[in-house]
């Protein structure tokens, strides 16, 4: 057995480019037409403080690009190191469920410090959503496979911390700040920035 | 969060490769407890060498190892984390992050194991960030040495345990 080599396991430099090895579907949260040019889609943890601070950045992107993005978001909780985000990640699914997800989204990262169940619930209530409903999915882990999925599929394209974005498929490994990000975004959509925005 | 390299720092390297026998060793996990490579013959070791504690990149490659030891399990595979820290470091370092797999203390002699496996970083005393897969017979399938602020993730080590022979996953 000794002797059984694997030629391709010390070949690592040719795919250091990492990708998105599951492609954006239906299943997918999606802000954006479907047919936008550049489609940005983040791995994000809700209690990620790094999160937190793209969470702007991105909102700020949608207004500059408008219908040339589609941004997606998909989850990537680190739960043993952030004790909330695997509960505020089933609870955004929850209110995707009751189609509010991106409602939920929002009040999510507006409120980091404050992920706590109750607080969850809160936010149902203030997304006028059914809160109850909310809290006995919480319990019953209703959508935690769905979680898993999303962290799995980060794991497999070679998400390694948060938040990690991908750019037409592709691993954004550069910094995410404003001016870097759409300058990426922009010439990713073909280079067509707008002024009106 | 996803520290991007400031520079190419893609130095040759002597890790040991595929095929390669893996160097027993024994290290403390913890300041009573040994644990010995060959403790897991009949199943696939992850060793995954990272320079320190604490450190940002290690703390974050750590956490995202700590959320898919499930699916390493699943290969019956045990995952090691090794620096040069010694056993109480680990133990704080453990115990604050809630990892649920070993860290062995490669401290005395210092980064012995490091050097073992061709990963030792002597111009600063602590070993690269360098992942093993070895099989149940205790052979190297697979290893990977990422550039030091590089957190590698974990696709290739899930990689590396889909392409051992089905025998060689549960002994």
């Amino acid at each position: 057995m000794a002797d059984h080599r694997r030629p391709e396991s010390e070949a690592e430099p040719a795919d250091r480019v990492a990708r998105l090895t599951v492609a954006v579907t239906e299943r997918d949260h999606a802000q954006g037409p479907g047919d936008a040019s550049v489609t940005l889609v983040e791995y994000g943890d809700f209690e990620c403080p790094h999160c937190g601070r793209a969470h702007p950045v991105i909102q700020e992107i949608q207004r500059r690009l408008g219908e040339q993005l589609r941004f997606v978001f998909r989850h990537f909780p680190l739960g043993e190191m952030h004790r909330h985000a695997q509960h505020a990640a089933e609870a955004s699914e929850a209110a995707s469920s009751q189609g509010h997800f991106w409602e939920m989204h929002d009040a999510l990262f507006e409120h980091q410090q404050a992920l706590g169940d109750r607080q969850l619930a809160e936010y149902a209530g203030q997304i006028g959503i059914d809160e109850s409903r909310l809290q006995r999915e919480l319990i019953d882990h209703v959508h935690a496979s769905r979680v898993r999925q999303d962290f799995m599929s980060g794991i497999r394209s070679g998400v390694n911390g948060t938040p990690t974005f991908f750019i037409n498929g592709v691993r954004h490994d550069d910094p995410w700040d404003l001016d870097t990000l759409l300058a990426v975004l922009t010439a990713a959509a073909g280079g067509r920035p707008r002024t009106d925005a | 969060m996803s520290i991007p390299s400031t520079a190419a720092d893609t130095t040759p390297h002597g890790a040991l490769a595929a095929g390669t026998q893996a160097p027993d060793f024994s290290l403390h996990t913890t300041p009573d407890q040994l644990v010995s490579l060959s403790d897991f013959r009949g199943r696939p070791v992850i060793l995954a060498f990272y320079p320190a504690d604490w450190s940002p990149v290690c703390g974050d490659q750590m956490a995202l190892y700590n959320e898919t030891v499930s699916e390493f399990q699943k290969f019956n595979a045990e995952l090691l984390g090794v620096s040069v820290d010694g056993s109480w470091c680990h133990v704080a370092f453990a115990h604050e992050r809630h990892l649920h797999f070993p860290l062995l203390s490669d401290f005395e002699p210092k980064g012995q194991v490091a050097r073992l496996y061709g990963v030792y970083r002597e111009q600063d005393g602590i070993s690269e960030r360098a992942l093993f897969v070895i099989d149940a017979d205790g052979i190297i399938r697979w290893s990977h040495v990422s550039p030091i602020g590089i957190n590698p993730g974990a696709e290739g080590i899930l990689r590396a345990l889909e392409s051992l022979p089905q025998e060689s996953q549960h002994g």
